[in-house]
């Protein structure tokens, strides 16, 4: 699909960029050929946000120099980057869930028919876009009913309205089910048909492998190669992300024992239906299915966050009462949940608040915090997961991605919770995170602790669980032996 | 991983200049009403014959003084202490008169036509005017000097009075917002606050008068306050009831409250104030310590805050109140029962409201269902200036303090340099606009350092 010969649609050379006692872009080069899909790829922290945000106007270069179809531009805003022909779509969706498809497409620049807007030429110009597309998407439909794949792509259709020419897409399959990654990846493909140029930035390797025509690899804020992606492996993908060379990338624990711990019985509530499944001592029980068949739903409904219907859940062959998360937190349940933003974290408080938040009574008297033996339960914490901080009271929204997630996996830690429950431990943190992530899930398990680790990710489900449950629907719809199943089993029994 | 240096709002000093930046306004403000009420200032009473004694040179000490004054209690403090000192130092011919101004005149026209005039006439600087007149008109006085003590320069605004005053003023509104600063740190709101106040006040104004009025014991006082604030505080729960178990919104069921609470004070008072209260009733609200003079009011507010704030950053109650705010969702998956949270802050700012009725109804010895009108915006004023977000999860308990001591800073250097009331809402409007605003702009700064990859 590339054209080596064409000329770069967009350059950016000897770029930098520091904020005050941070270098977070330092000598980074990029270059971006009309149709061509372009991964833009790093361990968090090396600058790959950075380096976009100057893109799209964000934020401004200290130094270095930008062109766009080979003339220099300077960007000093965001509206500058839309009128270049940059659009950027984040992970975070910038539509507004309330209006409608149309009305979301044609924001700001809405057409006019005497004075009123013109929803029959809106209406029109949407359907011809999407079917460029080849999707389908109501252009009446509210927002808020599409799901986060179609919304996706009704940012793709506005950016394209916009005449955009250069498509950055921050993680854009982050939230999506294998399905609906594989319409989206052949979106971009029609689109590179276009010459439209996509920088596309992602944690997922085999994805990124499989999408992009070339690979730029960052490491601590500079860009350390460029090179066709047919030219990497996963290995060497890593290997010079972290910038060392890894032994093994899934460091699975010893097998468990034959006792079993953790027992859920006949388990429903919501969209859960019957759910039964039993985990030993020691074991890591990976459970997968597509977005939606409702592993978080059934990890919700073992922690007391949802109302269940009926069922049993034992640990160590007693019976549990667990009617809400503070009552699961008690007998020693806890969730990592999967959205560490909205429902894991408290933002605005400190690292050390977050962490004691469901601990507080282990060093308390009468509501009475002892902060001297909090700070140092809290320390010893910061020391065992290298979390990285300025200091204790550092708040948790200025954390990197990484951080905060080792942050909550010391607060659950703490805790000395026996069954350990992880919603996608991994999304969305780098690589060296994600190893260490692995690292612990062994130590929890080889301390005889039950773990339960939901994941989207074929590779990592089978490599570091012990046995998988896959979900569709609402149901447990098979169990397989990660030693011998491959994702196509998986994806067999999950639809 | 990469090393990271993180820029913190974590260095205790920037940390306090975020949560407690306000001080430093406030301290402007008393430096700028300081400089604008500097001017002459009398003495009065017994310190006012002391330094009057003391501007005495030894000669004038022993010659025959006559002190002469007005007839109300400073002045004859003044007159008492003055022949006291004078007396000691060996001085026997000291005689006092005083009176109201005819009276004087008459008194001293009579020691005119008898002995030996006097050179010298004390008086205080309040009466010197009637005495000069008086002197002037008979000419047997015609030599003497009028002696007043010294004035000196003082910031009125800085007089312990005006401090006491300020002080005062603002402890019912102070007291509520502790309540309503817990209450918005869990992203709420509670409107019905002013309305509490006037229920509170009638309610404890009916029963008192119902059992004995003008002649009720303190005991009766004791329990009608107690009752007012309970049922405030049963207003505050059942609001807090309506927002966590039917999910209300804040601001519509202290709406709701706020109506029926001020309806129900109507109704018991029949649309009037109640009076038949003993004077004893007072002692809260007027009442002093006799130490410093400090107004009991003023050491109850200091209390509640010592308390607010011990609880606020030293007990799991305080962290789960801003964790609520911050993020309720993330809160409960922690563990904590968020629904109880939310009731126990709206009771307690129903009781504390109550608690400011009670102190209303103290302070002006009555209980009407007009009283705290509009309140519930200032104390929301006072949390707000204090740098508390209304968007929950963020504030501090002393912060809401010095938001309500510069309101009532501002109100009352305004009353002093004699800024009309209207234009007194206009500019009280606009403080509250800008403290906003400055704690927006000061966020927006530390956000852009913060921002990075």
């Amino acid at each position: 699909m590339s054209n080596p010969a064409t000329q770069p649609i967009l350059t950016m050379s000897g770029i930098g960029k520091s904020f005050p006692g941070v270098q977070a872009v330092n000598n980074a080069s990029f270059e971006l050929r009309p149709g061509e899909i372009h991964a833009l790829v790093g361990a968090n922290g090396a600058g790959k946000s950075t380096l976009i945000k100057i893109l799209t106007g964000v934020h401004r270069a200290d130094r270095g120099v930008i062109t766009v179809n080979g003339s220099p531009v300077s960007i000093h805003s965001p509206s500058d980057a839309q009128r270049l022909g940059i659009a950027a779509i984040y992970q975070e969706l910038m539509l507004v869930p309330g209006l409608t498809v149309h009305a979301n497409l044609f924001l700001g620049h809405e057409p006019t028919k005497h004075a009123f807007v013109d929803s029959d030429s809106e209406r029109t110009l949407a359907m011809r876009q999407f079917q460029k597309l080849g999707v389908k998407i109501n252009p009446d439909a509210l927002v808020k009913d599409l799901t986060v794949a179609e919304q996706q792509l009704v940012e793709i259709a506005r950016a394209l309205m916009a005449e955009a020419r250069i498509l950055v897409m921050d993680e854009p399959t982050a939230a999506l089910t294998p399905r609906e990654v594989e319409i989206l990846f052949g979106i971009l493909r029609e689109l590179t048909n276009q010459q439209v140029g996509v920088i596309f930035i992602g944690h997922r390797l085999d994805e990124i492998l499989a999408i992009a025509d070339r690979v730029t690899i960052m490491r601590d804020g500079a860009t350390i190669t460029t090179c066709p992606a047919s030219e990497l492996s996963r290995q060497s993908l890593i290997e010079q992300m972290v910038g060392r060379s890894l032994t093994e990338e899934f460091p699975k624990a010893p097998p468990p024992d034959e006792a079993i711990r953790f027992e859920v019985r006949h388990l429903s509530g919501g969209m859960i239906r019957d759910a039964s499944f039993s985990v030993r001592r020691g074991e890591v029980l990976g459970l997968t299915g597509l977005m939606g068949a409702g592993r978080t739903e059934l990890a919700r409904l073992i922690f007391g966050a949802d109302r269940k219907a009926a069922g049993e859940i034992l640990l160590d062959g007693d019976g549990l009462r667990v009617d809400s998360p503070q009552s699961a937190i008690k007998q020693g349940i806890c969730l990592l949940t999967e959205d560490r933003k909205s429902q894991g974290l408290i933002l605005k408080a400190t690292a050390k608040e977050n962490f004691a938040l469901p601990n507080l009574h282990f060093w308390s008297k009468l509501s009475w915090i002892n902060g001297g033996k909090e700070a140092s339960r809290f320390l010893k914490h910061v020391e065992l997961l290298d979390i990285r901080l300025s200091g204790p009271d550092q708040r948790a929204e200025d954390l990197s991605g990484g951080n905060q997630q080792k942050l909550l996996v010391a607060r659950w830690l703490e805790s000395q919770s026996q069954v350990v429950i992880f919603d996608e431990p991994t999304r969305g943190i780098d690589v060296g995170a994600k190893y260490e992530m692995y690292l612990l899930i062994r130590d929890l398990a080889v301390q005889g602790k039950v773990v339960i680790m939901i994941s989207s990710e074929l590779p990592e489900v089978l490599g570091i669980s012990h046995r998988i449950l896959v979900m569709r629907d609402g149901q447990i719809a098979g169990e397989l032996d990660p030693s011998v199943a491959t994702q196509q089993d998986i994806m067999a029994l999950a639809g | 991983m990469p090393a990271r240096v993180s820029q913190g709002t974590s260095r205790p000093l920037s940390r306090f200049v975020a949560d407690y930046g306000m001080l430093g306004i406030l301290i402007l403000l008393c430096i700028l009403f300081s400089v604008l009420t500097l001017q002459d200032q009398h003495t009065t009473g017994a310190d006012a014959a002391g330094a009057l004694y003391a501007a005495l040179s030894p000669a004038e000490r022993t010659e025959n003084i006559l002190i002469v004054c007005g007839d109300n209690a400073q002045d004859q403090a003044f007159a008492d202490a003055l022949q006291s000192r004078l007396r000691q130092s060996g001085n026997a011919s000291v005689q006092i008169l005083a009176g109201d101004p005819p009276t004087v005149r008459a008194q001293l026209e009579a020691l005119a036509d008898t002995v030996a005039v006097s050179n010298l006439i004390a008086t205080t600087q309040g009466f010197a005017p009637v005495v000069q007149s008086i002197t002037s008109a008979i000419p047997a006085y015609s030599k003497a000097r009028v002696l007043t003590p010294p004035s000196y320069r003082w910031p009125t605004f800085l007089l312990a009075d005006n401090v006491r005053n300020v002080a005062n003023q603002i402890t019912v509104i102070a007291i509520i917002a502790i309540g309503m600063t817990m209450v918005i740190i869990t992203a709420g709101i509670d409107l019905s606050v002013g309305s509490l106040i006037a229920l509170s006040a009638v309610v404890t104004a009916w029963l008192i008068g119902n059992a004995g009025g003008d002649t009720a014991s303190g005991g009766v006082m004791l329990l009608s306050g107690l009752a007012g604030i309970l049922l405030c505080g049963a207003i505050g729960a059942f609001s807090g009831l309506m927002i966590t178990r039917f999910r209300i919104p804040p601001f519509i069921a202290t709406l709701a409250m706020m109506q029926v609470a001020a309806g129900v004070a109507y109704i018991i008072s029949q649309g009037k104030p109640i009076y038949q209260i003993p004077g004893g009733f007072v002692l809260l609200g007027r009442g002093a310590e006799p130490l410093l003079r400090i107004p009991y009011a003023v050491l109850l507010m200091l209390v509640l805050y010592a308390m607010a704030h011990v609880v606020m950053t030293r007990t799991t109650l305080g962290r789960y109140i801003y964790a609520v705010g911050g993020n309720p969702e993330a809160a409960r998956l922690a563990g904590i029962r968020t629904g109880g949270i939310l009731l126990l802050v709206y009771t307690l700012c129903g009781v504390l409201a109550g608690l400011g009725g009670v102190l209303m109804a103290s302070q002006l010895k009555s209980g009407a269902p007009t009283y705290g009108l509009t309140y519930e915006l200032y104390v929301i004023a006072a949390v707000v200036v204090g740098g508390t977000s209304l968007s929950g999860g963020e504030g501090r308990i002393i912060g809401t303090l010095i938001g309500a001591l510069i309101i009532a800073v501002i109100q009352n250097g305004m009353n002093l340099t004699n800024v009309e009331t209207y234009t007194q809402k206009v500019v009280l409007g606009l403080v509250i606009l800008g403290a906003v605003l400055l704690d927006r702009l000061k966020q927006q700064g530390i956000r852009l350092k913060m921002r990075r990859t």
